[in-house]
């Protein structure tokens, strides 16, 4: 059944307990994205040590899949480097244009680790941008803080 | 994987099954793509009209007979497809105009209200600059003020924000009360002397609330201002007459009423719209043309720039007729008897929060309601899996969904194909995304099937 394809047990384990979820201090970046086709918003900062992510800390509302996908991401970042971040990010971006093709998911299983659990979202257009939303705020945060260049 | 949608309609207490004036089993056979199925077989149970609406055959035949039989440019050329073009869309235009209880020459032809909102805010600002001592009559500038509401759909908002920042205007509204009506307590001073425009839903797109237009157009017109009432929910809900309304200007959508995309309506009171600039410039619209500078040609003609969408207008004017086929006081009443038998069984569900007027007084069909524990995006997720089409998200009414303190809602509206039976798979597939969710207050699944 499809629903249960995009709904994941990770997903919903996420979703009612998502992790890293508040926003701490200390932070060089703060940033604020909504889908404005929906209105789900994310509070995002980053804190980096040097070329390290040592925190991302958020506040949002949103559907279970951009809640879930914020918290899943949270775990693939942390005490990485900016750019580990970003190419995982990317990684997830072509997950989410998968349009449900197996293949490429099984090609990510190990870049995307919970977050391969968002492969079923991939075949319902409407909730692609939910998916994404976290990880276009990070980005933008990450080169606010100066931690790549745009 | 075993979960079953019972109809739960017959349940003790539940509330017991009005009939409806329209017969809905004939309608449905008017409109093609309710035959289809979606996600994987199911019955689809459209409860999006309020987004827009789905099309009857005899629509989609008046299209396919302009094109095939008269197809060309109305208002241009002499031959005989040209005058039989020009024939049947200024039929057309008197169809509508007929349905309006208003003139032909009141009825302008716009992409769809949004456009029609535009023209009215772009012509204001043009006032300002016009060569003609006549355009400049309902020019607006610092010291104007132009009163919306705060319930009003983004169309009727943004364009009214960007006249006034283009004018040096100021942008006044009236507020919403908690239980969703327009607070009008208020209403004498925002709406004041100093007001040039105020414009108003009719029936709001989220919250179903049918707004007491009478006596906020008495304060406009005891102040001089202009009215334009936003018909875009209402028109195709419920009779609409602009002699009884007493606005200046009246907009709707084609393609929210059965008709065609890329059509709609701007009605305005004669004499208001000779006293407008135009919006758009062009072909058409003109009187004279000379290197120098050029005249324009009168209403409606004076705001219909460019070859207009004949065919989409042809297929409104089917569709106004098929409205009256029915007759729009049997179509008000066939939404309301659907609202209350909604209203009442979703009310039976624990955790399910209506966000708008609670009855079927002064409410139309619009539904929005919360469900707790359920994002509305999960709500609606789980409804389409089921073919129950909704809307979710803040249904281009921002502000409303922030007065309410909500994200956003999941909305159900209804029209004239719409049954209990679709109100009856709409509660079920609440009380399945309640179940799916692990939220049911009293589950007997407990969490996910």
């Amino acid at each position: 059944m499809n629903l249960e394809s995009m709904y994941q047990d990770i997903i919903l384990d996420h979703y009612r307990n998502p992790h890293g979820r508040g926003l701490r201090e200390p932070f060089e970046a703060e940033v604020h994205h909504v889908n404005p086709t929906c209105g789900d918003e994310v509070t995002l900062r980053v804190h980096l040590d040097g070329d390290t992510i040592a925190d991302v800390s958020y506040e949002g509302m949103g559907c279970s899949i951009s809640q879930a996908s914020v918290s899943a991401m949270y775990d693939l970042v942390i005490g990485r480097t900016v750019q580990q971040a970003l190419d995982t990010g990317e990684h997830f971006r072509t997950l989410m244009s998968a349009k449900g093709d197996p293949t490429v998911a099984e090609k990510l299983e190990d870049e995307l680790e919970d977050a391969i659990a968002f492969a079923g979202v991939s075949k319902y257009p409407a909730r692609i941008k939910c998916a994404l939303m976290s990880w276009m705020a990070l980005k933008d945060a990450s080169i606010r803080a100066g931690g790549t260049t745009p | 994987m075993t979960q079953t949608v019972a109809r739960s309609g017959a349940e003790a207490g539940s509330p017991a099954r009005p009939s409806l004036p329209l017969d809905v089993d004939a309608i449905r056979a008017d409109f093609p793509i309710l035959a289809r199925t979606v996600r994987d077989g199911k019955r689809l149970v459209y409860l999006d009209s309020g987004a827009t609406s789905q099309k009857p055959r005899q629509v989609l035949d008046a299209e396919r007979w302009f094109y095939e039989n008269v197809n060309a440019a109305p208002h241009r050329g002499a031959h005989q497809l040209a005058e039989e073009a020009t024939e049947a869309y200024e039929a057309a235009r008197a169809t509508i105009a007929g349905f309006l209880g208003a003139r032909s020459d009141e009825v302008v032809f716009t992409r769809n209200s949004t456009e029609a909102i535009n023209l009215v805010a772009y012509a204001m600002s043009n006032a300002a600059t016009a060569k003609e001592p006549a355009f400049r009559r309902y020019a607006v500038g610092q010291g104007d003020e132009i009163v919306v509401t705060e319930m009003e759909h983004h169309a009727n908002l943004v364009p009214w924000q960007q006249l006034c920042e283009r004018t040096g205007a100021t942008l006044r509204w009236l507020g919403i009360t908690d239980d969703g009506r327009l607070d009008l307590s208020d209403l004498a001073t925002v709406v004041n002397e100093r007001t040039k425009l105020v414009t108003v839903t009719q029936q709001s797109n989220i919250l179903g609330t049918i707004n007491p237009l009478g006596e906020i157009i008495a304060r406009a017109h005891e102040v001089g201002a202009l009215v334009m009432v936003d018909g875009a929910q209402s028109v195709p809900h419920q009779p609409v007459d602009v002699t009884e309304l007493g606005a200046d200007f009246l907009v709707f959508s084609g393609h929210k009423m059965l008709g065609p995309t890329g059509v709609g309506v701007l009605w305005g009171r004669y004499d208001v719209l000779d006293a407008l600039p135009p919006f758009l410039t062009g072909g058409s619209m003109i009187e004279v043309v000379r290197m120098e500078g050029s005249t324009f040609a009168a209403p409606p003609q004076r705001f219909e720039a460019g070859v207009p969408m004949s065919a989409q207008v042809i297929g409104l004017a089917a569709a106004v007729e098929y409205l009256q086929g029915l007759g729009m006081d049997r179509v008000e009443e066939h939404e309301r008897v659907l609202t209350g038998y909604a209203l009442d069984r979703l009310g039976e569900i624990p955790g399910v929060t209506v966000i708008g007027p609670p009855d079927t007084v002064a409410r139309g069909g619009a539904i929005s309601f919360t469900v707790d524990g359920v994002h509305p995006h999960d709500v609606g997720q789980v409804l389409d899996d089921l073919g129950v089409a909704v809307r979710v998200g803040h249904h281009c009414a921002w502000p409303v969904v922030r007065r309410f303190g909500v994200p956003a809602t999941t909305r159900a509206t209804f029209y004239v194909h719409t049954g209990l039976d679709d109100v009856d798979a709409l509660v079920d597939g609440i009380r399945h995304a309640q179940r799916f969710f692990g939220v049911a207050p009293s589950a007997v699944h407990g969490g996910r099937p």
